[in-house]
């Protein structure tokens, strides 16, 4: 086991906010590791450090054994796509979904774009008839399916997930977290999951880091925190907060 | 519980659309007495509008009908729009999703609360002021004063909640309407709102409905659940009895969250049947 992502002492720092205050993680290959917090935790900030879409003041990111620089190159995108959390603001609303599709295979020159678009649809569970629609005219779940299939498409090794089933209904999110978990069995990918709800994390991941404030709290396995071996008090709160409401 | 507070018959409400007319409520019956009361459903289920059209808050452009729609024997659908908003805001109250957007934007909280009572009760500025800082103290916010002069965005979303929460009481209302209010919360805070809410409640005798599209927590929350799918009820049930709920959605509903110690994979998922939106 390789470790597949290894971020050391991470800064990320917004005017002068400081989003991310050196946080360090692995993340071996293969495996899916979750994030969780409440909001301005930090862990959306740090899975956009990664695809290189906030600014890194310092610490290492290193995917696949490469260290990242300042830009990230085109490869880099092969190997690690993401999925974020609203796919009614992720998918270009004039664009078909077969258009949407096209779009990475061109910016990577990658042929048989034809076959390709056809396989991954079929993959997320969605048929031929959904090609030539437009995001509106798609349910929640299905633009999430499109924005799966977009990321799948490049045939990555990493999926980085932030909330992705957040915006949908409970039913609608037990489809998707089925889809992400057949598709990472059948693929070997390896999972960065973002999440605020403890139970979809442990549902989803072996290993996981709670975070507060930008910095992490404390690093975990699903199973300790399903036996309730968590050391620090905040983990125990969002714990607490996650069986419900209970008259006092 | 024996005095009917709102009584709703055959609710039904419409939306003209380019491709024609689109029931969004379609024959939704119930009455609540002084109790909590979760209505719950996914998106599009008719559970909102159904909240709003007790309010008074549908579009102009839809129609709402009901054999019966019965504020404390009033009945809501032929009393004039004058009479209509001396009741809103008043005696029925509703809170909505998300602080952000429901509190202005250009005025002080404590201003808004302080409109809000004056709106409705002839008081004098100094006991106004004085009656929305106990309110605030009330939604447990640590320093009224000082927050009674910030503006809402200037305060987490919490505490905008809490300020939501407290301008919605500080008229004493009976009827209180709460449409998913702590889905944009976090976790750890949610519980916070819900206690709040939970002892307000319970020291009024309100009545509430709690609109949701949480299962868990409605039934953790509230007396009773009505269970809504595609603009209809499909099942009214005792929170307490939820586990032996009999509709195939209400049972799915509860079934295909992920838990903590409860290892499932693949999750099970809803499997929709025409019959139940029939």
């Amino acid at each position: 086991m390789t470790a597949c992502i290894a971020v050391e002492g991470l800064e990320v720092v917004f005017d002068r906010f400081r989003a991310l205050k050196g946080v360090s993680l692995e993340v071996r290959e293969g495996e899916s590791y979750g994030l969780v917090g409440e909001s301005g935790s930090g862990k959306s900030t740090l899975l956009r450090a990664i695809t290189g879409l906030a600014p890194v003041s310092s610490g290492t990111i290193t995917v696949n054994g490469k260290r990242l620089g300042k830009t990230r190159d085109k490869a880099l995108y092969r190997e690690v796509q993401m999925v974020f959390q609203d796919p009614y603001g992720s998918l270009h609303p004039r664009q078909t979904v077969d258009r949407l599709l096209q779009e990475p295979l061109a910016i990577h020159g990658m042929a048989d774009g034809e076959k390709r678009i056809e396989r991954a649809l079929d993959e997320v569970g969605l048929g031929k008839g959904f090609r030539f629609r437009y995001a509106h005219q798609l349910s929640g779940g299905q633009r999430q399916r499109v924005a799966i299939a977009r990321a799948l498409i490049l045939e990555p090794s990493v999926l980085l997930l932030d909330e992705p089933t957040s915006a949908l209904d409970a039913s609608v999110q037990a489809e998707v977290l089925n889809l992400l978990e057949e598709v990472r069995r059948r693929r070997k990918l390896t999972f960065l999951m973002v999440s605020h709800d403890l139970a979809i994390i442990t549902h989803m991941c072996e290993r996981l880091m709670v975070m507060q404030n930008g910095e992490a709290v404390e690093t975990l396995t699903a199973s300790q925190l399903i036996g309730h071996r968590v050391s620090a008090d905040y983990t125990r709160n969002l714990l607490r907060a996650s069986e419900g409401f209970v008259r006092v | 519980m024996s005095d009917t507070l709102l009584e709703v018959d055959d609710l039904r409400v419409t939306f003209p659309t380019r491709t024609g007319l689109v029931q969004a409520v379609r024959g939704v019956s119930f009455s609540l007495g002084r109790e909590r009361l979760g209505i719950v459903g996914e998106s599009g289920s008719g559970k909102s509008q159904t909240g709003r059209a007790i309010m008074g808050l549908t579009p102009p452009q839809a129609e709402v009908s009901a054999k019966k729609l019965a504020f404390d024997g009033m009945d809501l659908l032929s009393i004039s729009p004058r009479e209509r908003r001396a009741l809103r805001g008043n005696r029925i109250a509703m809170i909505l999703q998300d602080p952000k957007y429901s509190l202005d934007p250009v005025m002080t909280i404590g201003r808004q609360i302080v409109e809000t009572l004056r709106t409705h009760e002839k008081v004098s500025r100094a006991e106004a002021r004085e009656r929305a800082l106990a309110m605030l103290q009330a939604v447990q916010i640590r320093d009224p004063a000082r927050v009674f002069d910030l503006y809402p965005h200037e305060v987490s979303g919490g505490m905008g909640q809490r300020a939501m929460i407290a301008m919605m009481l500080v008229t004493g209302p009976e009827l209180m309407i709460a449409d998913e209010p702590t889905s944009a919360l976090d976790v750890t805070v949610q519980l916070d709102v819900l206690n709040i809410l939970d002892k307000l409640v319970a020291e009024r005798g309100m009545g509430l409905i709690f609109i949701s599209h949480d299962l868990r927590l409605v039934s953790s929350f509230c007396d009773r659940v009505v269970v809504m799918y595609a603009g209809k009820v499909v099942e009214q049930i005792k929170a307490s009895e939820l586990r032996d709920a009999q509709h195939p959605y209400t049972r799915g509903l509860l079934n295909c969250m992920p838990r903590i110690g409860f290892e499932r994979h693949p999750l099970p998922v809803l499997d929709r049947k025409p019959e139940w939106a029939a």
